[in-house]
């Protein structure tokens, strides 16, 4: 795995209370990859560890949680146990994060060329005027229309579009070779999502960087990305190639999700709806955390968690029904009644 | 086909202040002259970019914003000519669902009390009566019966908007006002909501107004689809239709716009560019034009009105 510009041999990152007596596993053995230039979609509903995961690469966890297992190996290099200034570095230049609420990462006294020149400034040593140059053709590259004016204005004299564009030039500006995109669950206008999603390509092709895009969004996972994984109650429980896992769910859960969206293309009546609710992280099953909902679960599911079966190269799934020889025979499987509300 | 609603020349224009420190003041046509009609036990499904004005639709079809001009039907009756137990019972006869779970429901009552509360400030309900209805919403949503004496925090967020369809439906609604009601929900708890709503449209015979920024939830649930941009509808019709063949050159974009949902679907048709126009000072004559690819000298002089085009309706000059 030599050429991988991104590994992540299971990683595990809990939440710890403050007496210690809550631990929640909010990361749990991911093991993960992902070559450069690609992208890989996170998927999974709230609360499974889609943040918590990002944040662990970026070594940005917050005092409650901590590593505690496994390897990030990025370019060659192990980040987990990185010193803290190192990791600055890495931060910003090689590994960029872009939150999708540009509001939130736009510092409204400062002008635009500031704030898209500071990581240049910081990381490069940038004279205050060639990180100004550097901004301007940074605008210039996210489509912004006179560079030079924009450059000295303040976020609130911009529309959202524009915003989320200088965001997406921050993210840029010392070329790093990953950028880990958080979508937040607010939903913006159809046709601005549409010119983001196209200008983060653009700028994906030209700059050859790799992508982690982390999302609720199924239908953004199928016009984005190359790889998937689902999480579920801070697991991966499938991952492999976008069309595959579309095509062809592995995991019940990943099944259960494709099926619940509408799709414009076909007329159905029902949807599949996912009843109950995730598993408490401080207090998973036994068994497979997604027993109590899976209405393919049998005896075994209940007592012993299945492993991480890798069922062709590149594509695996945290289910029994993915293990090599499947050691249930039809009349081991208990049906679960499924809620006539829905 | 009769309808239960119907709106003609619908109209809604807000004050605004103009620019930072609010010296001149400009209007927003929210609503401008808009005419639809809801079928009875079919929904409608408004779609959009932000702030073209299906809130504003909404609430006037709901009573909470009185029109600037035109009219809304019921039943064949125009809401202006209601006396006042007509008005009331058109208040009965349409409710909402909003998007947000948390923000509609009041955290310091329990859940009896607030499905109950239309019923107790509309109707003279007897006590056991009243607890009575609200077990039987209970159980047409799929909340147990438990649920009657507990608070709004102790429910997820799928389960909350249970309980705002629940109180929605305790008068025994004709027509439903649904805003966005999964927007602010997780992907497979949408799916749930989504169920529920058609199963009690077919059970109770009910109409909805659906509005939603997920295209294909909206085909997925309409019968019928208006789109708007910026106050205008600018093509109408049969749902499944218009989601797949859309005529007007905005809902083109728009459903171009749409997240594929297999990576097999997806399309490089360039996407639309620049973005929506402020309503305080609209593009002349067709509002679409300065994003429009087809736009001629026309289209910025004169705007185009809504004509039959292939059992639709569609606004473009293309279609004369
Ligand atoms: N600071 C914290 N202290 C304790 N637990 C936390 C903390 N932050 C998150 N968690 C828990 O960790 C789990 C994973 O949270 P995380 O934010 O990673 O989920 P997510 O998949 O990003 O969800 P969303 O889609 O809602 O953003 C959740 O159960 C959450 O409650
Ligand atoms: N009370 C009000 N006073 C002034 N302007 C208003 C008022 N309510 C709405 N508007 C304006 O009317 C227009 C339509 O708003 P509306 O809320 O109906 O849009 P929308 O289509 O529901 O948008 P969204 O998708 O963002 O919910 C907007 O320009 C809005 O700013
Ligand atoms: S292991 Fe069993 S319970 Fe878990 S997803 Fe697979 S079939 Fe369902
Ligand atoms: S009227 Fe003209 S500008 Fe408007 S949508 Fe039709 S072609 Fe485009
Ligand atoms: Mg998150
Ligand atoms: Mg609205």
């Amino acid at each position: 795995m030599a050429n991988k510009l991104l590994s992540l041999e299971n990683v595990s990152a809990h939440y710890v209370s403050q007496q210690g007596t809550r631990v929640v596993r909010a990361v749990d053995e991911v093991t993960l990859s992902l070559d450069a230039g690609e992208t890989l979609g996170i998927v999974g509903e709230s609360g499974s560890g889609k943040s918590t995961l990002a944040l662990t690469i970026l070594r940005l966890l917050p005092k409650a949680a901590r590593i505690v297992g496994g390897r990030i190996m990025f370019e060659g290099e192990d980040l987990v146990d990185k010193p803290a200034a190192e990791m600055r570095r890495v931060r910003g230049k090689r590994i960029a994060m872009i939150l999708q609420d540009p509001m939130a990462s736009l510092n409204p006294l400062f002008t635009i060329g500031d704030q898209v020149g500071e990581p240049l400034r910081v990381h490069e040593g940038a004279s205050r005027s060639s990180a100004w140059q550097r901004a301007i053709d940074l605008i210039k590259s996210v489509r912004i229309a006179s560079p030079q004016t924009r450059v000295a204005q303040f976020p609130h004299e911009m529309s959202g579009g524009m915003r989320q564009r200088i965001v997406g030039a921050i993210g840029m500006s010392c070329e790093p070779r990953l950028l880990i995109a958080d979508e937040p669950t607010t939903s913006l206008d159809l046709t601005i999502q549409a010119q983001y999603l196209d200008l983060l390509r653009e700028l994906q092709r030209t700059h050859g960087l790799a992508l982690i895009f982390i999302t609720h969004n199924l239908g953004i996972v199928a016009k984005m990305c190359d790889q998937l994984a689902v999480m579920y109650a801070g697991r991966v429980v499938e991952q492999g190639p976008v069309s595959r896992v579309f095509s062809q769910p592995l995991h019940p859960y990943t099944k259960a999700l494709l099926g619940s969206i509408p799709r414009m293309t076909e007329e159905r009546e029902q949807l599949t709806a996912i009843d109950g609710q995730p598993p408490d992280l401080a207090n998973l099953p036994a068994g497979c955390s997604f027993a109590a909902r899976c209405p393919a679960a049998f005896a075994r599911c209940q007592v012993e968690a299945p492993p991480d079966f890798t069922v062709e190269p590149g594509r695996s799934a945290r289910c029994w029904l993915a293990a090599p020889t499947v050691h249930a025979s039809i009349d081991q499987t208990i049906p679960l009644s499924r809620s006539a509300a829905s | 086909m009769t309808a239960v609603m119907e709106a003609k020349g619908l109209s809604k224009h807000f004050q605004a202040r103009r620019g930072l420190f609010g010296g001149s003041r400009g209007v927003v046509r929210a609503v401008d002259e808009i005419s639809f009609a809801i079928e009875t036990g079919h929904t409608l499904g408004v779609v959009g970019e932000s702030g073209c004005g299906k809130t504003t639709t909404a609430k006037l079809v709901l009573g909470l914003e009185t029109p600037s001009g035109g009219s809304i039907q019921f039943e064949g009756r125009d809401l202006e000519t209601l006396d006042t137990p007509g008005r009331r019972r058109y208040r009965k006869s349409v409710q909402a669902v909003f998007q947000d779970p948390y923000a509609s429901l009041n955290p310091r009552m329990r859940i009896s009390a607030i499905i109950a509360e239309p019923l107790v400030t509309n109707e003279k309900t007897v006590a056991p009566e009243v607890r009575h209805r609200v077990l039987e919403l209970l159980d047409l949503v799929g909340l147990p019966e438990r649920s009657a004496d507990l608070f709004p925090h102790e429910f997820s967020g799928g389960q909350r908007q249970r309980i705002a369809i629940a109180r929605a439906l305790v008068l025994s609604p004709q027509v439903i006002v649904l805003d966005e009601p999964v927007s602010a929900l997780d992907v497979s708890i949408r799916a749930q909501i989504l169920n529920l709503l058609r199963s009690l449209q077919t059970r109770l015979g009910l109409s909805y107004l659906f509005i939603a920024h997920d295209l294909a939830a909206v085909a997925h649930m309409s019968h019928e689809i208006v789109v708007m941009y910026l106050g205008k509808i600018v093509e109408s019709g049969e749902a499944r239709a218009l989601a797949l063949s859309p005529k007007h050159p905005y809902t083109k974009a728009l459903f171009a716009a749409a997240l594929p949902s297999h990576p097999d679907e997806r399309s490089d048709e360039p996407v639309l560019q620049g973005e929506v126009p402020s309503p305080l000072s609209p593009p002349s004559g067709c509002h679409f034009h300065p994003r429009c690819p087809h736009a001629t000298a026309r289209c910025a002089q004169e705007a185009p009105r809504l004509r039959p085009v292939e059992g639709r309706q569609v606004a473009c000059h293309l279609f004369e």
